[in-house]
C-alpha cells in the first residue's frame, strides 16, 4: 500500500515535471536578449516591448478576445438549456440523438468540423448569400463546439441538485419559469459561469476550426501565431506564451473560487 | 358535519410495473392531524406528492375544499409542505425562505415583512431571520421548513417525514409543538410517517398503509384497540395472533396479558415457560412458550425499582386475560 | 420545456449535423479547381476508391491509429499513477493537485505544442543539455520524427486522462482495500481485483477522450511531425487548403467520421452511464 502510494506520487512530481517544464522555459526564454531561442544572451525585456508594438498581433489578439466573449456568451445559454434538457427531460422524441449531438463535438476531430462547418457556410453563401465569412462564421463555430462543455458541466451539476428545493418553490407558488429563476439558476450559476470561462478559453485558443471558416479578412490571434509558428520558434511568441500561462492561471482560480462558492 | 377538506377518490399511481397507489379513496376533515402510516415503499410517500401536485395520477382525483385538483401544478394548490429534507434555500436567508411563497402571491412588502416576522414567532425563530439555512442546526432547519409552509396559511399543510431528520431527544420535543400549532392555527396537517409511535401521539385520525391500499383509517385509539386485520394487528405496536372457531384469529396485546405462578382466575388461562425477557427499561417483554409449541408475547409493567418479583427465563408461569381482552380478526 | 430542449436541439442540428450531410455531398463531387467553390457536384465513389487503394493515404491511416493508440497507452500509464496519487493526497490538497493537472488545459495549445519545438530541435534545449552533461555526444534530433508528436500528444492530452481516472478513484471507498487486505490481499492483489476494476470506466473515458482527437490530430503532427510522417488529420488539412481539393478532403473526413463512430458512441454511452450512476 505505502509503497504503491510513493509510487504514484513519485509518477505525479514527475508528470508535474512533464507539464510545467516546457512552458516554464518559454516563460524564461521571453526575457532572452538573443534572437536565437535556444541561445542565452542575457536578461532583456526587448521582446516584450516588441509583441506589444506588433499592430497584426493585437489586432488578431482583439478579434479573438471579442469571439471569445460572444462565442462564450451564446455557448453558455445554449449550453445551459442543453445541459437542463439532459438532466431534467427524461422522455422526449430524439432524446438519444439529442444525447448524441450534445457529446459528439467534444472528441470529434476538429478537421472534420471544420471543413463540415466550412461547407456549411459555403452552401448557405450560394443559397441565400451569406453569411460573410469571418467574425460572424467564426463565432458561430465556436459556439457550436463549446456547446457539448457546458452542456456537460451544466448536467453534471443538476445530476446532485437536490430537487425538493425546486419542488418547494413551485410548492410555494412559484411558476416553473420562476423557480428556475429563483432557485435552480443562482444555485447553478457558478457553473455556468465556469462554463462561460471554459468556452471562452476554448474559442481563444481554437485554430483549426476557425482556419477553416475564417475566411480572407479575418486572422484571429491563434491563426496569427500559428504562421509564424510554423517557420520556427519565436521570441515574441514566448512573450506571448507567458502572458496567457499567467492569463490562464488567473482565470483559473476564479472558476475555482466560483464552484467552491456554490456551497 | 362540513364538507371535508380532502375528498380523494379512487386514485392510482404506478411506476411501469410497480403500483404505488392502488385506487385509494380517502376524506381528511377539516382541522385534523392526519397521518399516513406505513412502511417503506407503501405507497404513503407518493400519495402525499400526488396531494401536493408533484405526481400525476393515472386514475382517480384528489378534491381539496370541494375542488377538482386534476391538472392543477403545484403552484396553483392551496396545499403547502414541509419536506423531509426540509429544501431550504440555501442562497437565501430565513426571513427570504420564509417569505418565499408571499412574494410569489404578491403580497405588499411591509406585509411580507410583518407575515414573516410572525411566522418566526410562531416558530421561536424571530432572532435567526438573517441567517442562511447553512448556519442553523437541525432543528432549527425544521422550524424555518415549518414557518415557510404555515406562512401561507394553506388550506392543507403537507408534512413529509417532519421529524425523521432529527436526533431522538429533539423529536420528542418536537411532536408536542407541532400538535400544539396546528391547534393553535387551526389548520389541517397531513403527515406522512414510517414512524408508528410519531403517528399514534401526534395524529387525530391516521390511516395504515400497505402495498398502495389503505388498510385501516381511524384514531390512534381504534386502529391499536381495534386493528382491522392481522396485518394491522402485526404492524402497530405488538401482537400475539390466536387462532378462534370458524376460521378467525384473535389479536391479543401483550400488555393485556396478566403473569402469574399460580392459575388466574380469569376467563382465559394457560400454562408456558418463559423462554426469554426483553428488559426494556418502563417494561419487560418476555417470550413464554405454551404446552401446544406456540409462542406468546407478554408485557409486564417495572412498578418496582427492585427485581423482586419479577420472572425469571425458564420459570413456568401462566398467563390470563379477560373475555374481552383480544379483538376479533376476520383476515 | 419544449423551447429549452429545441434551441440547442435546432442549433446543433443546423450546425453540427447538416453538415456532415453536405460533407457526404461533395465527397460524392469532384475535383473542379477552376470553379468557386472547386467542385462539381455528382455521385462518384471515386474519392472513396482512391483512399483506399493508394498507399499513401493507407500509410496515413495505419499511422494515425498507431500513433493515437500508442500514445493513448503511454498517457494512461503515465495519467493512471497521477491520478491515483491525487485521490489518495489529502483531501485538502486535492483541489490545488487537480488544477496543477488542468492549468495546462487551460493555456493555449498551441502554445503548448510550441513549448517543445524549442525544446527538441536539433540544437534544442533537450540536445544542449544531453552534449553538455555528457550523456550523448551527437544526440540525434527527436523533433521531426514519430518520437515527437507521441511526446506531444501525450503532453497535450494527459489532462484529459487524469480528470476522469481521478473523478473514478475519489469516489473509490477505501473501506473496500481494507475489506480485501482484511480478507488477505496483498496491495498488489488488492489494487489488480479492487481498485482497477472499479476505476474501469475512467479508464475508458480517459482512453477516449485522448485517443479519439489524436486520430485526428492535426497541429501536433504538423508543427512536431517531419515530412516524412502523414497522419490524417494532417492529409485532410493538406489537401483542403494546399492542394484545394475539395472532394478528397470531404472523404478523408467521412472515413475519419466512420472510423470514430463507434468510439464516439461508446463514449456518450460511458457518459450517460457515468451520470445516471451519480443520481
Amino acid at each position: 500500500m505505502i509503497g504503491r502510494a510513493r509510487f504514484a506520487f513519485t509518477m505525479l512530481g514527475f508528470g508535474y515535471a512533464f507539464l510545467y517544464l516546457p512552458l516554464a522555459l518559454v516563460m524564461f526564454y521571453s526575457f532572452n536578449e538573443s534572437r536565437m531561442v535556444t541561445v542565452w544572451g542575457g536578461f532583456s525585456t526587448k521582446w516584450w516591448s516588441a509583441l506589444f508594438a506588433n499592430e497584426a498581433m493585437l489586432r488578431a489578439a482583439w478579434l479573438s478576445l471579442r469571439i471569445a466573449a460572444v462565442s462564450a456568451t451564446l455557448a453558455a445559454v445554449i449550453g445551459l438549456a442543453a445541459g437542463y434538457a439532459l438532466a431534467r427531460a427524461r422522455n422526449f422524441p430524439g432524446r438519444s440523438l439529442f444525447g448524441s449531438l450534445v457529446i459528439a463535438p467534444m472528441v470529434m476531430p476538429e478537421v472534420v468540423m471544420g471543413i463540415s462547418m466550412l461547407l456549411l457556410f459555403v452552401g448557405s453563401e450560394r443559397l441565400f448569400g451569406g453569411p460573410d465569412r469571418g467574425f460572424l462564421t467564426i463565432t458561430l463555430a465556436h459556439v457550436t463546439f463549446s456547446i457539448s462543455f457546458v452542456a456537460i458541466i451544466v448536467q453534471a451539476r443538476l445530476a446532485d441538485f437536490d430537487r425538493s428545493l425546486e419542488e418547494a418553490a413551485m410548492d410555494l407558488g412559484a411558476t416553473p419559469w420562476v423557480t428556475f429563476r429563483t432557485v435552480t439558476l443562482p444555485l447553478i450559476a457558478p457553473t455556468v459561469g465556469s462554463g462561460w470561462l471554459l468556452a471562452f478559453t476554448l474559442s481563444l485558443d481554437d485554430l483549426i476550426l476557425t482556419q477553416f471558416v475564417a475566411g480572407a479578412q479575418s486572422q484571429t490571434l491563434p491563426m496569427r501565431v500559428y504562421s509564424s509558428v510554423r517557420l520556427g520558434v519565436d521570441p515574441q511568441i514566448n512573450v506571448l506564451a507567458t502572458v496567457v500561462v499567467m492569463v490562464a492561471a488567473c482565470a483559473l482560480v476564479l472558476s475555482g473560487w466560483l464552484t467552491r462558492r456554490k456551497a | 358535519m362540513s364538507e371535508p377538506i380532502v375528498r380523494i377518490e379512487g386514485l392510482a399511481k404506478r411506476y411501469g410495473p410497480v403500483v404505488a397507489v392502488d385506487e385509494v379513496d380517502l376524506e381528511i376533515e377539516r382541522g385534523e392531524l392526519f397521518a399516513l402510516l406505513g412502511g417503506s415503499g407503501c405507497g404513503k410517500t407518493t400519495l402525499l406528492r400526488m396531494l401536493a401536485g408533484f405526481e400525476t395520477p393515472d386514475a382517480g382525483r384528489v378534491l381539496i375544499d370541494g375542488q377538482d385538483m386534476t391538472g392543477v401544478p403545484p403552484h396553483l394548490r392551496p396545499v403547502n409542505m414541509m419536506f423531509q429534507s426540509y429544501a431550504l434555500f440555501p442562497h437565501m436567508t430565513v426571513a427570504d425562505n420564509v417569505g418565499y411563497g408571499l412574494r410569489r402571491e404578491g403580497v405588499a412588502r411591509a406585509e411580507t415583512d410583518r407575515r414573516v416576522v410572525e411566522a418566526l414567532e410562531q416558530v421561536r425563530l424571530a432572532d435567526l431571520a438573517r441567517r442562511r439555512p447553512s448556519q442553523l442546526s437541525g432543528g432549527q432547519r425544521q422550524r424555518v421548513a415549518l414557518a415557510r409552509a404555515l406562512v401561507k396559511r394553506p388550506k392543507l399543510l403537507l408534512l413529509d417525514e417532519p421529524l425523521a431528520a432529527l436526533d431522538r431527544k429533539l423529536r420528542e420535543g418536537t411532536r408536542f409543538e407541532l400538535v400544539r400549532l396546528q391547534e393553535e392555527l387551526g389548520l389541517t396537517f397531513v403527515m406522512v410517517t414510517h414512524d408508528q409511535d410519531e403517528a399514534m401521539s401526534m395524529a387525530s385520525r391516521m390511516a395504515v398503509m400497505d402495498a398502495g391500499r389503505i388498510v385501516q383509517v381511524g384514531s390512534p385509539h381504534e386502529v391499536y384497540e381495534r386493528p382491522a386485520s392481522r396485518f394491522v394487528a402485526d404492524f402497530i405496536g405488538i401482537a400475539n395472533i390466536l387462532p378462534a372457531a370458524e376460521g378467525r384469529w384473535l389479536a391479543l396485546r401483550p400488555e393485556k396479558i396478566v403473569l402469574s405462578t399460580a392459575r388466574p382466575d380469569t376467563a382465559h388461562a394457560v400454562a408456558g415457560q418463559i423462554i426469554d425477557i426483553a428488559y426494556e427499561g418502563g417494561r419487560s417483554l418476555h417470550r413464554v412458550a405454551l404446552d401446544d409449541g406456540s409462542v406468546m408475547m407478554v408485557a409486564t409493567a417495572n412498578i418496582a425499582r427492585t427485581p423482586d418479583g419479577s420472572f425469571r427465563r425458564g420459570e413456568t408461569i401462566w398467563l390470563g386475560w379477560a373475555a374481552d381482552a383480544g379483538h376479533p380478526l376476520d383476515t | 420545456m419544449r423551447a429549452v430542449i429545441a434551441l440547442p436541439f435546432v442549433w446543433l442540428g443546423v450546425f453540427f449535423l447538416l453538415p456532415f450531410a453536405l460533407v457526404l455531398a461533395i465527397a460524392l463531387g469532384t475535383n473542379a479547381p477552376d470553379s468557386v467553390p472547386p467542385v462539381e457536384l455528382g455521385f462518384s465513389l471515386k474519392n472513396f476508391t482512391l483512399l483506399f487503394t493508394d498507399d499513401l493515404y493507407l500509410a496515413a491511416w495505419l499511422t494515425s491509429l498507431r500513433i493515437a493508440a500508442t500514445s493513448t497507452i503511454v498517457t494512461l500509464l503515465l495519467g493512471y499513477p497521477m491520478a491515483y496519487a491525487i485521490a489518495r493526497a489529502a483531501p485538502e490538497r486535492r483541489p490545488l493537485l487537480l488544477m496543477l493537472v488542468v492549468l495546462p488545459f487551460w493555456t493555449s495549445f498551441l502554445i503548448r505544442v510550441y513549448a517543445w519545438m524549442g525544446l527538441l530541435d536539433e540544437n534544442g534545449l533537450l540536445n544542449q543539455f544531453l552534449r553538455w552533461s555528457g550523456l550523448a555526444a551527437n544526440p540525434t534530433t527527436i523533433l521531426g520524427t514519430d518520437w515527437a508528436i507521441l511526446l506531444g500528444i501525450v503532453y497535450a492530452y494527459l489532462p484529459f486522462m487524469v480528470l476522469p481516472l481521478y473523478a473514478t478513484l475519489e469516489k473509490l471507498d477505501t473501506g473496500l482495500l481494507e475489506a480485501a487486505a482484511d480478507l488477505g490481499a496483498r496491495p498488489i492483489a488488492a489494487f489488480l481485483t479492487i481498485t482497477l476494476p472499479l476505476s474501469l470506466p475512467g479508464v475508458v473515458a480517459g482512453c477516449l477522450l485522448v485517443f479519439i482527437p489524436a486520430v485526428g490530430e492535426f497541429v501536433i503532427p504538423d508543427l512536431l511531425g517531419g515530412t516524412q510522417t502523414l497522419m490524417i488529420g494532417k492529409v485532410l488539412w493538406d489537401e483542403f487548403f494546399t492542394n484545394a481539393d475539395w472532394p478528397i478532403a470531404s472523404a478523408v473526413a467521412i472515413c475519419l467520421l466512420v472510423l470514430l463512430v463507434g468510439p464516439i458512441a461508446l463514449f456518450q454511452r460511458q457518459q450517460a452511464r457515468s451520470l445516471e450512476r451519480h443520481r
